[in-house]
C-alpha cells in the first residue's frame, strides 16, 4: 500500500464528516462517496496484490491529486486545506523519493538513512499540523458553540420581547376596551340618575294629581255656587227694590259683596295651586325667592292628604297643624322646598296607614292615624332657624334601617311603589339651603304621641327640617 | 225643621245659608253646621233624641271621614235621616254610604234644586 491512497482515504473521509463549523456540501456528497469506495477499492486491490503495484500508484496519484485540487479549488471543501498542508510536504517527498530510487537506485540508496529521516519528519510535520488544526478547529468549535448560545440566547429574547410586546399590546387594548365600558357605564349611570330624579319629580307630580284635582274642585265649586247665590241675591234685591225694603236690599248687598270676597279667595286658591303644580313639574334652574313656609307646607300637607284619599277610599288620618304666626318669609326655591314637604308628609300618612292596616289585622282597637305639622322660629346664639317638624304616630323607623334611609334608592315600599330618592333628595334639598334635616323615630321619642293618641303609646317618626334665617335683626 | 251639614270647609256655611235664605226668614227651616266628624256627634248628643232631623255630610274630611260618622250615627240615631256629600262621585262611595244606611247620595258641586226638593219633601 502507498502513501498516496491513505492520504486520499484520510482525506476523503475528513471531508464526509460535518462538524459545528462545516457542513458536507450537498452537491459533493455523491462525489465524496465515490471518491472513498474508490480509494477504498484500489487500497483493497494494492494490500491483495490483485493489481499491479505501478497501476495502484498511477491510480492513488491521480485520487489524491484530485482531491487536493477541489479542496484548494472550491471554498465550500475549505475544510481539507489544513489537511493538505499538513500532508502535502509527505506526498511530494515520497514521491521525490521513489522517483530517485527509481532513476538512480544507487544514489538513493547511499542516501537511503537521510531519505528516511526526512520522509519521517514529513511524517512528523504532517502529525503536528493536524493537531494543530485540530486545536483550532476545537477553539473555532467552541467559539461556534458559545456564538451559536449567544444567539439563541438573543433569539429567545427577541422571542420573549416580542410575546411580551403582544402581551402588552393586549393588556392595553383590554384594559382600553375595560376604560371605555367603564366610562359609557358611567355616562349612562349619569343619565340614569338624571332620569330617576327627573321619574322622581314626575311621581310626586302624579301622586299629586289626585290631591290637586281636589283642591282645586274645591274652590272651583264655591267660585261657582258663590257667583250662582250672588245672581240669586240679585233677583231677590230687584224685588226689594220694587217693594221698597230698602233695610233689606243693604242686607242684600252686603251678602253680595260678601260673596264677591268669596268668590275671589276661592278663585285665588285655584291659582295659587295651579302655579304650584306648574312650579313643581318644572324642570328648569329653579331660583330662590321670599316664600311664606306657612303656607308651603300646608298647602302641601292638603295636597298630599287629598291625593291619599283619591288614590285609597279606605285612607283616613287626622292631620294638625301648629303654625307660628310669626314666622317670617325667607328666600328658598319653592318647588324643591314643595318636593320635601309633599315628601316628609307622604312617608309620615304612608307610616300612619300602615299602622292602621297592621292594627286591623291585628283587632286592635284605639289607635287613631295621626299627622303633624308644626312651624316656629327659635334662635341661637343670635342666629335664627326656621324650625319645621313633621310628626306621625305610624310604625317607625326599625333601628337596623335608621342609618339608611337618606341613601339613594333605599326603599322599604314594595317594588314599583317606591323611588327610594324621596328622602334623599330631600336631604340633599335642605343640604343646598344650607339646612339640616333629622329624624327621632321609633319607640319613646315622638313628643307628638299623647297628644296624638292614647297615654303610653310613644310610637312614630318625627322628621325636623332646620332653615338658617339670615335677617336676625327681627330676632 | 233642624237640619245639620257636617263639612270641612267653613265657606259651606256661608253658602248653605244664602241659598235657604228664604226658608230660614220664613222660620221653616232651621241650619246648624258642624266641621267634622266629632262636632257633628257632640250636636246631635246634645239633646235625646236629637233635635235635628236631617243631616248632611261631606265625606272626605280629615280625622272622622263621612262615611263613619254615618255608621256611628246610624247605631247612635236610627231613625235621623242623613245623605252623603262627596267631592268623588264613585261606585265605591256611594255603595258605602248606601249600604251604611244613608237616605241620598249627592256629589259635589252639590245641585241645589235637588237639594232642596228634597229638603221640600221633607218640610210638606
Amino acid at each position: 500500500m502507498n502513501v498516496e491512497i491513505i492520504v486520499a482515504i484520510i482525506l476523503i473521509s475528513y471531508l464526509r464528516v460535518s462538524t459545528l463549523t462545516y457542513d458536507v456540501p450537498e452537491r459533493w456528497k455523491k462525489p465524496l462517496k465515490w471518491g472513498f469506495f474508490s480509494a477504498l477499492t484500489i487500497a483493497v486491490l494494492d494490500i491483495s496484490t490483485l493489481l499491479n503495484s505501478e497501476i495502484s500508484k498511477v491510480l492513488s496519484l491521480f485520487l489524491v491529486g484530485g482531491v487536493i485540487y477541489v479542496i484548494l479549488r472550491y471554498e465550500e471543501l475549505h475544510k481539507g486545506k489544513q489537511l493538505v498542508y499538513a500532508w502535502l510536504p509527505l506526498l511530494l517527498l515520497s514521491l521525490l523519493f521513489e522517483m530517485i530510487e527509481y532513476l538512480f537506485p544507487a544514489f538513493f540508496n547511499r542516501w537511503d538513512d537521510y531519505f528516511t529521516s526526512i520522509i519521517f519528519f514529513a511524517v512528523v510535520w504532517g502529525i503536528a499540523i493536524w493537531i494543530i488544526n485540530n486545536k483550532q478547529r476545537k477553539t473555532l468549535e467552541k467559539e461556534k458553540i458559545k456564538a451559536l448560545a449567544r444567539e439563541q440566547e438573543f433569539k429567545a429574547t427577541e422571542e420573549m420581547k416580542i410575546i411580551l410586546e403582544q402581551q402588552v399590546a393586549e393588556r392595553t387594548s383590554a384594559l382600553t376596551a375595560q376604560k371605555e365600558e367603564l366610562e359609557k357605564a358611567l355616562s349612562d349611570l349619569n343619565a340614569t340618575q338624571a332620569q330617576l330624579i327627573h321619574a322622581e319629580k314626575m311621581a310626586s307630580l302624579g301622586e299629586l294629581t289626585a290631591g290637586i284635582a281636589h283642591e282645586i274642585q274645591n274652590p272651583l265649586n264655591f267660585v261657582n255656587n258663590f257667583s250662582e247665590v250672588s245672581s240669586e241675591l240679585l233677583d231677590e234685591m230687584c224685588d226689594e227694590i220694587q217693594k221698597g225694603d230698602m233695610d233689606e236690599v243693604l242686607a242684600l248687598v252686603e251678602d253680595i259683596k260678601l260673596n264677591m270676597q268669596k268668590i275671589s279667595h276661592h278663585g285665588k286658591r285655584a291659582d295659587a295651586i295651579v302655579k304650584g303644580m306648574l312650579m313643581h313639574s318644572r324642570n328648569n334652574p329653579e331660583q330662590k325667592s321670599l316664600t311664606d313656609i306657612n303656607a308651603l307646607a300646608e298647602e302641601y300637607l292638603r295636597l298630599s292628604y287629598h291625593g291619599l284619599r283619591a288614590k285609597d277610599k279606605s285612607f283616613n288620618a287626622t292631620f294638625r297643624i301648629h303654625l307660628d304666626p310669626h314666622l317670617p318669609q325667607i328666600e328658598v326655591v319653592p318647588q324643591d322646598m314643595g318636593r320635601v314637604f309633599l315628601n316628609l308628609i307622604n312617608n309620615a300618612f304612608y307610616a300612619v296607614n300602615e299602622r292602621a292596616k297592621k292594627s286591623k289585622e291585628e283587632g286592635i282597637d284605639g289607635y287613631s292615624p295621626t299627622v303633624n305639622l308644626s312651624t316656629a322660629l327659635y334662635s341661637d346664639n343670635g342666629k335664627g332657624y326656621l324650625v319645621i317638624t313633621i310628626g306621625d304616630n305610624g310604625l317607625g323607623i326599625p333601628e337596623s334601617i335608621k342609618s339608611k334611609i337618606f341613601q339613594p334608592f333605599f326603599t322599604t315600599k314594595p317594588t314599583g311603589e317606591g323611588t327610594g330618592l324621596g328622602l334623599s333628595l330631600s336631604y340633599d334639598i335642605i343640604k343646598a339651603h344650607g339646612g339640616g334635616l333629622e329624624v327621632i323615630s321609633d319607640h319613646g321619642l315622638n313628643p307628638f304621641a299623647p297628644e296624638a293618641h292614647s297615654e303610653g303609646d310613644k310610637q312614630g317618626t318625627v322628621f325636623t327640617i332646620t332653615l338658617p334665617y339670615e335677617n336676625t335683626t327681627k330676632l | 225643621m233642624k237640619v245639620l251639614i257636617v263639612d270641612d270647609e267653613r265657606d259651606v256655611e256661608m253658602l248653605f245659608r244664602q241659598k235657604f235664605r228664604k226658608e230660614i226668614k220664613k222660620g221653616s227651616l232651621e241650619l246648624v253646621f258642624a266641621f267634622s266628624g266629632a262636632e257633628a256627634l257632640t250636636i246631635l248628643g246634645d239633646t235625646n233624641p236629637p233635635s235635628v232631623m236631617y243631616m248632611f255630610s261631606d265625606i272626605n274630611m280629615p280625622g272622622m271621614s263621612g262615611l263613619e260618622l254615618l255608621s256611628k250615627v246610624k247605631d247612635r240615631f236610627p231613625k235621623l235621616k242623613v245623605s252623603m256629600i262627596s267631592a268623588y262621585g264613585d261606585k265605591e262611595n256611594h255603595d258605602k254610604a248606601m249600604n251604611s244606611g244613608a237616605t241620598g247620595f249627592f256629589t259635589k258641586p252639590i245641585d241645589f234644586d235637588t237639594l232642596k226638593r228634597e229638603i221640600g219633601i221633607l218640610l210638606n
